[in-house]
């Protein structure tokens, strides 16, 4: 079945904007699941090599360079390749990021079972830019993971949130975090900007996960499945306080979290709208009238000067 | 008998220290030898309910300032309240 077939809805786009992640259980067949932890240690053993200087001789897989294209990072026939190459994979990512993005880096992240090592909430990288593109990252579980062994723990939409990587750890708790658990096969994908840390794992198991973080390298604008946008994309008038649909992009992207409350969530609302506008390329596009209202003063104000 | 400090973090829904917890962290100079938070998450419903708790309030957020340009941005959670108590052990 072609890439095309498994690009993601306008639905499943305005969810991800809303929360920063889209969860795909058991999206990765067994046979890839069960082959392909001995390419991550290898992988992993090249990596900490590498990085303590010596030659990555451990074998296997050759390490990537930052601005590989995809499709160019791994071979085909290896496990990681194969995964890599999943119709089901590269619609995912074709629709958040665009055909054959670069490669940013990836990592093996083996927690081993009994590990106490426990990282606090952080944002990958550095503070970033304040434009609405984005990049992605693909979290990928081989094994099974039970509940609090081990699963990256993450904070639903805080991604558009911009702080520098660690001024996030003092935040210890906060409703309606989560901390992955699921099925072997399963893969998460996040917006680059999403709150997370590594967990202990107590469990008599190591835990396996495999990210890698991919840039675009063309505009992001309505790369999805677009059959469903006419009916669900909405123009500037849809106003929780006028009148308001129920069934639209701006309803999906009103939903908030836990730790979402009070009034501060409508400047969550009013950054989501932005990077809206930018995916859709509908630079009039509004959640709410916020953006709209104040666009209109500002036409007001041109026009008389 | 020495005194230890116990430090709680709360992010509350808006800058009134009477709104909802959403937010919390809690760091323990008793080591794990004075009273502990209560078991409920959040610990405290409100900062009003950490203070009838016996908590002292440390500090309280003033209110953004803004800057233009930057108004509709969001970053830290901006309503942090940090509270103390002060415990003989």
């Amino acid at each position: 079945m072609p890439v095309s077939n498994h690009k993601l809805t306008t639905q499943e786009m305005a969810r991800f904007v809303a929360d920063g992640y889209l969860r795909f259980d058991k999206l990765i067949p067994s046979e890839i699941n069960q082959n392909i932890i001995r390419e991550f240690s290898l992988l992993e053993s090249n990596k900490i090599l590498q990085i303590v200087g010596q030659p990555p001789e451990a074998g296997g897989l050759q390490l990537p360079a930052s601005l590989t294209p995809l499709s160019e990072c791994y071979p085909p026939q290896s496990f990681l390749g194969q995964l890599l190459n999943l119709p089901e994979v590269l619609g995912i990512v074709e629709s958040l990021v665009g055909p054959n993005p670069l490669f940013d880096h990836d990592f093996v992240h083996r927690l081993q079972a009994g590990s106490e090592y426990k990282q606090h909430l952080h944002v990958d990288a550095v503070v970033d830019s304040a434009d609405p593109s984005f990049d992605i990252q693909l979290f990928y579980f081989p094994q099974d993971v039970a509940p609090g062994a081990g699963g990256t723990r993450f904070v639903p939409a805080t991604h558009l949130r911009r702080t520098r990587a660690e001024g996030v750890g003092r935040y210890q708790h906060l409703l309606g975090e989560q901390q992955f658990s699921g099925e072997a096969g399963t893969l998460m994908v996040f917006h680059h900007g999403l709150w997370h840390a590594g967990q202990p794992n107590p469990s008599d198991v190591d835990r396996w996960m495999y990210k890698i973080r991919l840039n675009p390298r063309v505009s992001q604008v309505r790369q999805w499945n677009m059959e469903d946008f006419d009916d669900i994309h909405n123009d500037s008038s849809d106003h929780t306080f006028a009148r308001m649909r129920h069934d639209s992009v701006a309803q999906i992207l009103r939903s908030l979290q836990p730790w979402q409350k009070g009034h501060e969530a409508r400047y969550e609302q009013m950054q989501r709208a932005l990077v809206w506008r930018y995916l859709s390329n509908d630079p009039g596009f509004d959640v709410d009238y916020y953006h709209t209202r104040i666009e209109q003063r500002v036409r007001l104000i041109e026009e008389s000067s | 008998m020495t005194k230890r400090q116990q430090v709680l973090y709360l992010w509350l829904a808006e800058g009134a220290l009477d709104t909802e917890t959403i937010g919390w962290a809690f760091h323990d100079g008793t080591d794990g030898d004075g009273p502990q938070l209560p078991d409920e998450e959040p610990p405290y419903v409100s900062g009003l309910a950490a203070l009838q708790d016996g908590w002292f309030l440390m500090q309280s957020p003033s209110p953004l300032a803004l800057h233009p340009g930057t108004e509709h941005e969001v970053s830290y959670l901006v309503n942090e309240f940090i509270f103390e108590r002060r415990i003989d052990i």
